[in-house]
């Protein structure tokens, strides 16, 4: 049916690990945006200015520049640390940063700085009344986080948090500039040696709007989840 | 090795930054500030009449034209930016018409890829804009006997531009950033004139830190601008 010359198992696989790249540095922008989020609220000043700080020049500077700098300058940066390591200990150690490595860290760590807004955001939208009840209960800082102040301020960052998937998602696919076989690098590296490229970025294209379709239809039956209580919104 | 020893490496590394290496990066920022201008401006033209056609109650108008800003918006620019640049020589007989030298370079696919990606997002902030506009000035537009034309011109688009301002702002500095990946098609734009200086030098914090400073002050210069035009043209918004 689909004549893809061969390349598409590859192309599969490809679309494997843009799923696998996506989730997992979601799973770290999620806990670098809570960390973060948590850092700006707090009264330390250092750690407040520290989160700003991040989240000011991760936001000012393009995806790829930064993934960029990670893969290229993060390897000389573990050699030297390693070499370090070696001279003064005699431990003879090589981390090496492989593309995946590098692009989760980057796309996990770029966008912790724009869930951390929309977590900074939705954690002031819970309203004070509510925590000074729990704590009234005698409930412990921990127990009103998880129990009022988490699921609440979900309500409010679901559709922040849906927005920051989709242009996580999309960001993916830049990991094929540092060398990462994900879908679009097999596509464009097929589109070459066939001199066939609609034969393969638009499938590509397809897959993306799919996972795109899909994400939205999970968000919406969360937002409802989380909407209890609260009436159609 | 030693501290100071490579403290003085690292700074013998200053010759990085020799005055043709700093040459190449002015020409990225040129090219760079090409391509983000030409298409911002090329994207909020088509933008303006495809979000009005988007507000449109006839379906048979705003149906393509969602399902255009739908597959734009969804799929990775890299995605669309090797479609039109690969893509392109496979139109029958371009390679014969004027337009063939000039897409040949890879300038002008990434301007297309680039206008063709921001109008959908503009488009879609318009629209938004739009649909927004409060109900009470339409009827009074109406009551003064307007035309759709005229009620468009003198009131709904006016005060939809100005709502749009803020989210715009932001499409403006997406688009500076989205901007890097040109120089995946050989465009030697800022982070082309980085990847160079670090593939020439192996030198990837001078490079790429070098070219992040440029990036952040860019934004910085765009987002002022924002603020600074939001603060004349929303003066009547602001709480007393």
């Amino acid at each position: 049916m689909l004549d893809l010359h061969g390349y598409g198992p590859r192309l599969l696989e490809g679309a494997g690990v843009t799923l696998q790249l996506a989730l997992l540095s979601l799973l770290l922008a999620l806990v670098l945006g809570l960390l973060a989020a948590s850092a700006k609220m707090s009264r330390s000043w250092l750690l407040h200015k520290t989160a700003t700080l991040y989240t000011t020049v991760i936001r000012g500077v393009p995806d790829l520049v930064l993934m960029l700098l990670l893969f290229f300058g993060g390897q000389m940066g573990l050699n030297l640390l390693t070499d370090l390591l070696y001279d003064r200990t005699g431990i003879d150690l090589f981390i090496n940063l492989n593309a995946f490595a590098a692009g989760v860290l980057t796309i996990g760590f770029i966008f912790g700085a724009y869930m951390c807004e929309t977590f900074r955001g939705a954690f002031l939208a819970v309203e004070h009344g509510q925590i000074e009840a729990g704590k009234a209960y005698g409930m412990s800082n921990w127990l009103v986080f998880r129990r009022i102040r988490f699921p609440q301020m979900m309500r409010h960052a679901l559709p922040g948090l849906s927005n920051n998937w989709m242009v996580l998602l999309k960001t993916t696919a830049l990991v094929s500039v540092i060398g990462l076989s994900d879908m679009v690098r097999v596509a464009a590296e097929a589109s070459r040696a066939t001199h066939e490229p609609f034969t393969f970025l638009i499938p590509v294209a397809v897959i993306y709007l799919m996972i795109a379709s899909v994400s939205e239809w999970a968000f919406a039956r969360l937002q409802k989840r989380y909407n209890v209580g609260f009436g159609e919104h | 090795m030693e501290l100071t020893t490579w403290l003085n490496e690292l700074l013998s590394d200053n010759l990085i930054f020799t005055p043709q290496t700093l040459g190449y990066y002015w020409e990225g920022l040129v090219t760079t500030t090409q391509l983000v201008f030409l298409s911002l401006l090329a994207g909020l033209v088509l933008a303006v009449p495809l979000a009005i056609g988007r507000s449109s109650g006839r379906r048979w108008i705003s149906l393509p034209i969602y399902a255009y800003t739908y597959v734009f918006r969804g799929t990775p620019l890299l995605i669309q930016l090797y479609l039109i640049y690969y893509g392109v020589v496979f139109f029958d007989g371009i390679q014969e018409t004027f337009l063939w030298p000039m897409l040949r370079e890879a300038f002008y696919p990434a301007l297309i890829a680039f206008t063709l990606n921001t109008a959908a997002y503009t488009t879609e902030i318009f629209r938004g804009a739009i649909k927004a506009t409060p109900r009470g000035e339409i009827e009074a537009a109406r009551a003064y006997g307007m035309s759709q034309a005229l009620m468009m011109r003198r009131i709904i688009l006016p005060s939809a531009f100005r709502r749009a301002l803020p989210a715009y702002g932001n499409e403006v500095i997406f688009m500076l950033h989205a901007s890097a990946i040109a120089s995946v098609v050989t465009l030697m734009d800022l982070t082309g004139a980085a990847r160079f200086v670090y593939a020439r030098y192996y030198a990837p914090f001078e490079a790429f830190l070098f070219v992040a400073a440029i990036y952040l002050c860019l934004t910085f210069a765009i987002l002022y601008f924002f603020r600074f035009l939001e603060k004349r043209l929303l003066a009547h918004l602001k709480p007393a």
